[in-house]
């Protein structure tokens, strides 16, 4: 940190403690008035434990109950989303795809990370690595083997690039054997993976 | 930008590593990290457009060397630089210069929450009349831009139709230069991953992108 006058030309590893690092920002931003912790804190909080993939089971969930839900859900995904109580940054343009037994839908972002926050929280690292970023497009059926999930091949694999500011949300289709569960039961068989399409939702009891 | 960011297509970049029951912050300091960046986007300095055009910029080995929320703190160092919110110094330091002065109101619990929820403008814009419609065939033009684009290189030159209207948007290309809002129609493009991969991909399979006017033109 000695050669603060070269910073805009220094491209050398960070610190190994970016811990410190950010601490030492932190303290200097609340001194100028530019952050202030308790708005941190409140950040946090969110997506630690009020956002995440559990909203975006339960809009799943519904959708498979109420049909009259999930046309309104394929129709205008923010406004249906929203009736669930989940309005949060980065969700404000969604659509909700629905695969089925002819097409399986597959969500990226190539160029960085875009990612439906309010329905599924912030996205694994996974999802924003190069190696997912590269492959799911150019070889998807290789990305969703690797994740242990098999498409037909008379199955349409339907890659949705993010590039703008559209969030995508799948509607993975209701596994056999759940005729008799409940929403709030169907809710907990819905996985993360499951709506951003690298897997799909097994069947009650299956710990695939 | 023809960056080491656009990385659809991209082969030999190794398996995917799949963590399971991710945390969503690994250490404390990503989820501070997180705040900040949120805090200062809501300061109104810069747009997110340039906010992700910063993360472009940053050099190719280190964007790929760098976790994910270390690339998000160096580069909001380098924005509160150059748009002027702290000096080199008072980054080094920790510590405000010696008659700095304090920002305007401090972004307070209430205001970042709004924030969060605030999101990005209607899509909807009468006045704003679209070039193409669904269900016609457009080619992506073969743009190189030096400055930012949504355009990945995979899909330039190639055909598909368009899938969907999504309304009206900010041009990111524009916007991320602080050079105007251009706001234009976005659609669903779908292109069949034989036009972009060639005869080895499925013959059932496509990549659906989306993309503004000025991205496409007419077959």
């Amino acid at each position: 940190m000695a050669h603060a006058q070269n910073h805009e030309h220094d491209h050398q590893a960070l610190p190994s403690d970016p811990a410190l690092r950010v601490k030492a920002l932190e303290s200097l931003l609340v001194e100028k008035g530019l952050v202030d912790p308790a708005a941190l804190d409140a950040l946090v909080d969110t997506f630690e434990h009020k956002v995440g993939p559990r909203n975006g089971a339960r809009v799943v969930a519904r959708a498979w109950v109420d049909p009259a839900y999930k046309k309104r859900l394929l129709m205008d995904a923010p406004a249906a989303i929203a009736e669930l109580g989940y309005t949060s940054g980065q969700g404000e343009h969604m659509l909700a795809v629905e695969n089925g037994p002819k097409v399986h839908n597959l969500v990226v972002c190539t160029l960085c990370s875009c990612y439906p926050w309010p329905v599924l929280g912030l996205p694994p690292v996974w999802y924003k690595s190069a190696a997912y970023r590269s492959r799911a497009v150019i070889d998807p059926r290789g990305v969703l083997r690797e994740f242990g999930t098999h498409v037909d091949e008379d199955v349409e694999v339907r890659v949705w690039d993010s590039t703008a500011e559209l969030r995508y949300l799948v509607i993975p289709e209701r596994p056999p054997g759940t005729e008799n569960l409940n929403e709030e039961e169907l809710a907990a068989l819905i996985t993360r993976d499951a709506m951003v399409g690298v897997s799909k939702v097994p069947p009650p009891g299956d710990k695939a | 930008m023809n960056g080491v960011h656009d990385m659809g297509g991209l082969q030999d970049m190794g398996p995917i590593q799949y963590e399971k029951d991710e945390p969503v912050f690994h250490a404390e300091w990503e989820g501070r990290v997180y705040g900040i960046d949120a805090s200062l986007r809501a300061a109104g300095k810069w747009n997110l457009d340039t906010w992700r055009h910063e993360i472009e910029l940053l050099p190719p080995a280190d964007y790929l060397r760098m976790t994910y929320y270390e690339r998000w703190l160096r580069i909001n160092e380098q924005l509160m630089v150059k748009h002027g919110l702290v000096t080199p110094r008072e980054l080094a330091a920790g510590a405000p210069d010696p008659g700095s002065a304090k920002a305007t109101p401090a972004l307070t619990r209430a205001a970042a929450a709004s924030r969060l929820n605030r999101g990005i403008p209607s899509n909807h814009d009468p006045a704003v009349q679209p070039f193409f419609e669904v269900g016609q065939r457009v080619r992506a033009r073969n743009l190189n831009p030096t400055g930012h684009t949504r355009l990945p290189r995979y899909a330039r030159g190639k055909v598909g139709i368009i899938a969907r209207d999504h309304g009206v948007y900010t041009f990111p290309d524009s916007n991320a230069h602080l050079q105007g809002e251009k706001r234009q129609h976005v659609y669903s493009v779908r292109f069949p991953a034989r036009e972009l991969w060639g005869e080895h991909a499925s013959p059932r399979d496509s990549v659906h992108l989306d993309m503004w006017d000025d991205y496409l033109e007419h077959v």
